[in-house]
């Protein structure tokens, strides 16, 4: 059940100020792009985005329309600042993680601007935490540039078939190998572990593709540490789409949906790694 | 099999493909023998009908990587492709999976020597057999780090397992379970009565789980303490052999130096000879079997050149009794006779081509 927060004593308006009827709408999301400790939180009029980055070779987003919300309001253009992902967390499950049904945490969510701490309202049956969260300056970000005009390859495929694929990655491999290809092996992951190499292959007309457009036989290879944090969120998705542009930047987009139905996405930006060598077949 | 070893043995062999592990102080061995009929292709390869047919072994984790998950593996694959390409160094494991899904590993192999155990199920004096699900109900009240257990044959028919407990274990701080089952618990019992025999708990309770999942009855084969106890499991398309040695009763034996794969019973030499034909002639040869100190439980298994006397053998296992606890990995304790896995030299026979230890001389020394 949403609660105003009081107003600042001066009188002015918050920067950005929401409310949402369960908090797990938010936290499930953010858990999915937790891989690093910090995260830069940007607000616009179309919603929240909060975007985490490691190695300046991955990038992951988690976007939250501003429909989602019960109440979505922001005073300026943009506001972005930088903020303990770690702690947010902590913060928006205080209640706790576990999810019985009927219950859940309503949140309010205040920002008075730059400088000020991120407040938190969190209310689950008439229990009340106020939570106050530094903000830091936010860090430039990396910018892929990949939009869909370059893309070469795209594929969309059901989550349920890469998700026990991604959760039994061979991490004894460095690398995953991604081949995408408008011939055989269609599209194929492949691991080099210590154990000797293995390939999964999806074919074009299985079942779990929902699309599949390639023009351009890609192999690239991407840092299997890099990747292996995507899996909470294809564990979450009921779609992912997997697109390549012509230098070998990855995309992952992530369609999830909520418990009231709602859709929301994750997307996650990898480079290819440069230390290219011969696939062992 | 990765409850008893390191790395697993695939032998395909024309009656079906074998799978075989052995334990690091060679005092275990088991065997799955899958026939023909249990796969739904079977080509052992071979080029031709001289060429032996290629073995190999693999990790055994890396093979349990492939299939990892096994109620997913039950709802999604479809089948199994195992090939074995010599040429490519490779174990190629093809799973075809739902949804058009091919998940295709390529294990590193190593070649390796035939490897089996000499055991006779024939010799033995006494055998039981029980559904496994009696077995499983009795072993469960041991605690799981028992390492030793005790089958005996008491008064009535009746089946006693026994913890057992080392003799310079404290009496006031060790505590002995001892349960018996009635002779009707058993599909059959033909035991020599007041025998009883010592083996390894731990390896035998992999041998137990599967039997129980695949409901098979176990049939326990057993003689004289220090001699191996032999468990099987029979079905149409498959035959499971899981050999264990069993500890000594060093008092009690009051027989030649070498009885290591040579009958206790007082047999006259024409046995003799029949028994030396009866062993299996393969030598574990790889690199992995020479490592460390020599196991107190079997002195074979080095490249070191063999030594042909019973009575030399005798002197080396009284100087690795003297050994405390030398050997990482053996049986925990040193009275544990070893298996066969030498080959017997029979005089005026050639021998294999590898150095090989006599277990068994003419009793002339006798």
């Amino acid at each position: 059940m949403p609660f105003s927060a009081p107003p600042p004593a001066s009188g002015e308006r918050y920067a950005l100020s929401a409310s949402l009827d369960n908090a797990r709408h938010l936290s499930s999301l953010l858990r999915a792009v937790h891989f690093q400790d910090h995260a830069t939180c940007l607000a616009t009029a179309s919603g929240l985005r909060v975007t985490v980055e490691d190695a300046k070779c991955i990038q992951a987003n988690a976007f939250i329309q501003a429909e989602i919300f019960q109440e979505f309001s922001i005073q300026e253009e943009s506001v972005m600042f930088r903020i303990s992902l770690s702690v947010l967390l902590d913060c928006l499950t205080i209640f706790g993680t576990s999810s019985l049904p009927g219950t859940s945490t309503a949140l309010r969510m205040c920002y008075r601007g730059y400088g000020y701490p991120l407040m938190l309202f969190l209310e689950e049956g008439g229990v009340v935490t106020v939570c106050k969260i530094h903000t830091q300056e936010p860090e430039e970000l990396l910018d892929f540039d990949f939009c869909s005009t370059k893309v070469v390859n795209k594929i969309i495929l059901q989550s349920e078939g890469l998700r026990e694929a991604f959760a039994e990655l061979d991490m004894t491999s460095e690398v995953l190998q991604i081949t995408m290809s408008p011939d055989k092996p269609y599209f194929r992951l492949s691991t080099f572990g210590n154990a000797g190499s293995a390939h999964l292959d999806y074919p074009r007309d299985s079942d779990l593709m929902e699309a599949f457009h390639c023009n351009q036989t890609q192999t690239n290879r991407y840092k299997i540490s890099l990747l292996k944090p995507s899996t909470k969120a294809l564990a979450l998705s009921c779609k992912v789409s997997i697109r390549t542009d012509a230098q070998g930047f990855l995309s992952l987009q992530y369609m999830i949906r909520n418990e009231d139905g709602q859709i929301c996405f994750v997307e996650y930006y990898c480079c290819p790694d440069e230390n290219i060598t011969e696939a062992e077949l | 099999l990765s409850r008893i070893g390191d790395e697993l043995y695939l032998e395909p062999t024309e009656s079906g493909l074998s799978l075989r592990a052995v334990n690091s102080s060679r005092s275990a061995f088991a065997s799955f023998l899958f026939a023909p009929l249990f796969f739904q292709l079977y080509e052992p390869g071979g080029a031709g009908p001289d060429t032996e047919l290629f073995r190999c072994k693999v990790h055994m984790k890396s093979f349990l990587g492939v299939f990892r998950s096994l109620p997913s593996l039950e709802k999604s694959v479809g089948k199994c492709l195992i090939l074995l390409k010599p040429r490519a160094s490779r174990l190629v494991l093809q799973l075809h999976c739902k949804y058009g899904v091919t998940k295709t590993h390529n294990l590193a192999f190593q070649e390796c020597e035939r490897l089996q155990a000499v055991f006779d199920t024939q010799r033995c004096a006494s055998c039981l057999c029980a559904p496994a699900r009696v077995l499983a109900e009795a072993v469960v009240h041991f605690p799981p780090t028992l390492a030793e257990v005790t089958l005996g044959t008491g008064p009535g028919g009746k089946i006693s397992l026994r913890n057992y407990v080392e003799d310079e274990a404290e009496p006031s701080k060790t505590m002995v379970t001892e349960l018996w089952l009635a002779e009707d618990e058993f599909q059959s019992v033909a035991v020599a009565p007041g025998s009883h025999i010592t083996f390894c708990l731990k390896e035998f309770r992999g041998l137990l789980s599967f039997a129980e999942a695949s409901n098979l009855p176990l049939t326990i084969h057993f003689d004289e303490p220090g001699r191996p106890v032999i468990f099987t499991l029979d079905d149409t398309v498959l035959e499971v052999h899981l050999v264990l040695a069993t500890l000594s009763d060093l008092e009690s034996n009051s027989q030649s130096p070498s009885t290591n794969g040579v009958s206790h019973l007082p047999a006259p030499s024409d046995d003799f000879a029949d028994d030396l034909e009866s062993y299996m002639a393969a030598m574990e040869t790889s690199e992995g079997c020479s490592e460390g100190p020599r196991s107190p439980t079997f002195p074979l298994c080095t490249p070191r050149p063999a030594k042909s006397k019973p009575q030399q053998q005798e002197e080396e296992e009284e100087e690795e009794e003297e050994e405390e606890g030398a050997v990482p990995g053996t049986p925990p304790h040193k009275k544990f006779r070893s298996l066969f896995f030498g080959s017997v030299m029979t005089p005026g026979r050639p021998g294999p081509a590898t150095a090989q230890e006599v277990l068994a001389e003419d009793s002339d020394g006798e």
